[in-house]
Parts: C-alpha cells; sequence; structure tokens
C-alpha cells in the first residue's frame, strides 16, 4: 500500500470537516467541524511518519491531539459564556459587531 | 486484495461516512456520537500505520476527554434554552463549493507529488522512540505545551465561572 491511499483519505476528511464549519449554524457544530479538520491532519502526519520512518511526525500528532483538547476546552467555555450572555449558541445570531 | 489494503479501505468507509454524518446530522447529539465514531476509526488507522501509541492517546484524550466535554456543554446550552436539538445547515451550496474547490486542490497536490509506495520496515520500538524524541529533540514545545495547558486550565475556568 502506497502512502496517496493515506493522504486523500485525509484530505477528504479535512473538506469533510470544512463544510461543516462553513454551513453549521450552532457554535457547537461549528467546533465538531473543527476536530474533523484537525482529525484529518493527525492521519497525514502519522502516515507520513509512517513512510518516512521519522517519529518526529509521530510527537507532532501527539502534540496536535493535545493542544485540540486545550482547544476544545477553551472554545466551550467561551461557547457557555457566550450562551449565558446572549441566551443563544447560534452563529448566525452573534452580530454585535455587525455595522 | 491484501489484509492491510482491506483493513484501510474499510476504515476508510466508516470514517468518511461518520464524518458526513457529523456535519449532516440533523441532531446535534447525534453529530457528537458520530464524531466519537470518527475518532475511533482514525485510531484504527493510527494502529494499521504501527503507531499504538498514539492509538490509545487518540482513544484516551479525542473520544474519552473531547467527546465528555462537548456532552457536556450540549446538555448546559440545549436543556436552559429548551429546545429539541435541532439544527440546520447554512448556505449548502456554497460550502460545498469551496470545500469542494480545496479538496481538488489538495488531490491535483498529492496526485502530482512522487509518493513512496512501499513503507520501509517498521521500527523496533516506536513508543521508545516517541519518548526519546519528546525528551531531547522536542523537549521545548513539550514543556511549553505544560504552559499553555496552565493557561487553557485558567482560562475555561475564568470564562465558565459564576457571574458574582
Amino acid at each position: 500500500m502506497g502512502l496517496q491511499p493515506y493522504l486523500i483519505l485525509a484530505a477528504v476528511l479535512f473538506c469533510i470537516g470544512l463544510f461543516g464549519v462553513l454551513t453549521r449554524r450552532n457554535a457547537i457544530g461549528i467546533l465538531l467541524g473543527i476536530e474533523l479538520m484537525l482529525n484529518a491532519v493527525n492521519v497525514n502526519l502519522v502516515a507520513i511518519a509512517r513512510y518516512a520512518a521519522d517519529p518526529a511526525g509521530l510527537v507532532f500528532t501527539l502534540f496536535t491531539i493535545s493542544i485540540t483538547v486545550a482547544e476544545v476546552a477553551v472554545g466551550l467555555a467561551i461557547v457557555i459564556l457566550i450562551f449565558r450572555v446572549r441566551r443563544t449558541v447560534e452563529a448566525d445570531h452573534l452580530n454585535l459587531l455587525k455595522g | 486484495m491484501s489484509l492491510e489494503a482491506a483493513a484501510f479501505w474499510g476504515l476508510a468507509l466508516v470514517l468518511l461516512a461518520s464524518g458526513l454524518a457529523v456535519v449532516l446530522s440533523k441532531n446535534l447529539f447525534h453529530s457528537v456520537l458520530y464524531l466519537a465514531l470518527a475518532l475511533v476509526a482514525t485510531a484504527g488507522l493510527f494502529l494499521l500505520l504501527q503507531a499504538e501509541f498514539l492509538a490509545a492517546v487518540q482513544i484516551l484524550l479525542y473520544a474519552g476527554g473531547v467527546i465528555t466535554i462537548v456532552v457536556f456543554a450540549i446538555v448546559v446550552t440545549e436543556r436552559l434554552v429548551g429546545e429539541r436539538l435541532v439544527q440546520t445547515n447554512r448556505g449548502i451550496v456554497n460550502g460545498g463549493l469551496v470545500s469542494l474547490a480545496v479538496l481538488i486542490a489538495i488531490i491535483i497536490f498529492v496526485t502530482r507529488a512522487t509518493l513512496p509506495q512501499t513503507p520501509p520496515p517498521p521500527p523496533a520500538d516506536l513508543t521508545q522512540a516517541i519518548g526519546r524524541d519528546l525528551l531531547t529533540r522536542f523537549v521545548l514545545p513539550f514543556e511549553l505545551l505544560a504552559v499553555l495547558f496552565l493557561a487553557a486550565l485558567l482560562g475555561a475556568l475564568f470564562f465558565a465561572r459564576k457571574e458574582e
């Protein structure tokens, strides 16, 4: 098996996540799309690390997984805060900065 | 078809189907459960690529930690709204066009590159190699990660605290 199927699978997964980020209305739904995109990047990193026989890619994946967990925790805290202030988590209704 | 290829295509099918379900499901809670399925399928891919340690980390941190936090957030925001968990997509055509364009660009790039056809023989102990690299070559980002976690912990507590 070559490297190419892994990279194409990751590209498709990334674009599914991108579609979710662009089209979801709910802020939590947008965060789930971001999770999918980061996950696709992890697939790429691990596949390339395996085919280049370099554990650096695996260490990078470890970092991205850890940072994603921190990002989700802070992101959801912000979502809960927005919900307390505005009573909604629909991204379309969060237009305070609109002129 | 070899066993590895069969496992890859099986996992790819599960991964893409659950990924599509995450972005298209009407029920937000179902989306989260499909995301858990996608993350477990990714852990399977990691096993296929002989990164057992990362597969374990993936299941523990992502499927365990992230999914739990997201479910908590859904319970908090939806219970107070008192509505059903229905969510919709907007701008499907535009979003689909943009992601399709990105996909085509990446695929053109990938198919033009010269990629290895067969993996090199697996190293003796990848987990050992990860541990050694983490505390020698990448010790500075490793320590910075600890600082980031502290900042994220304090930030999340600050945002989610009770109003005075």
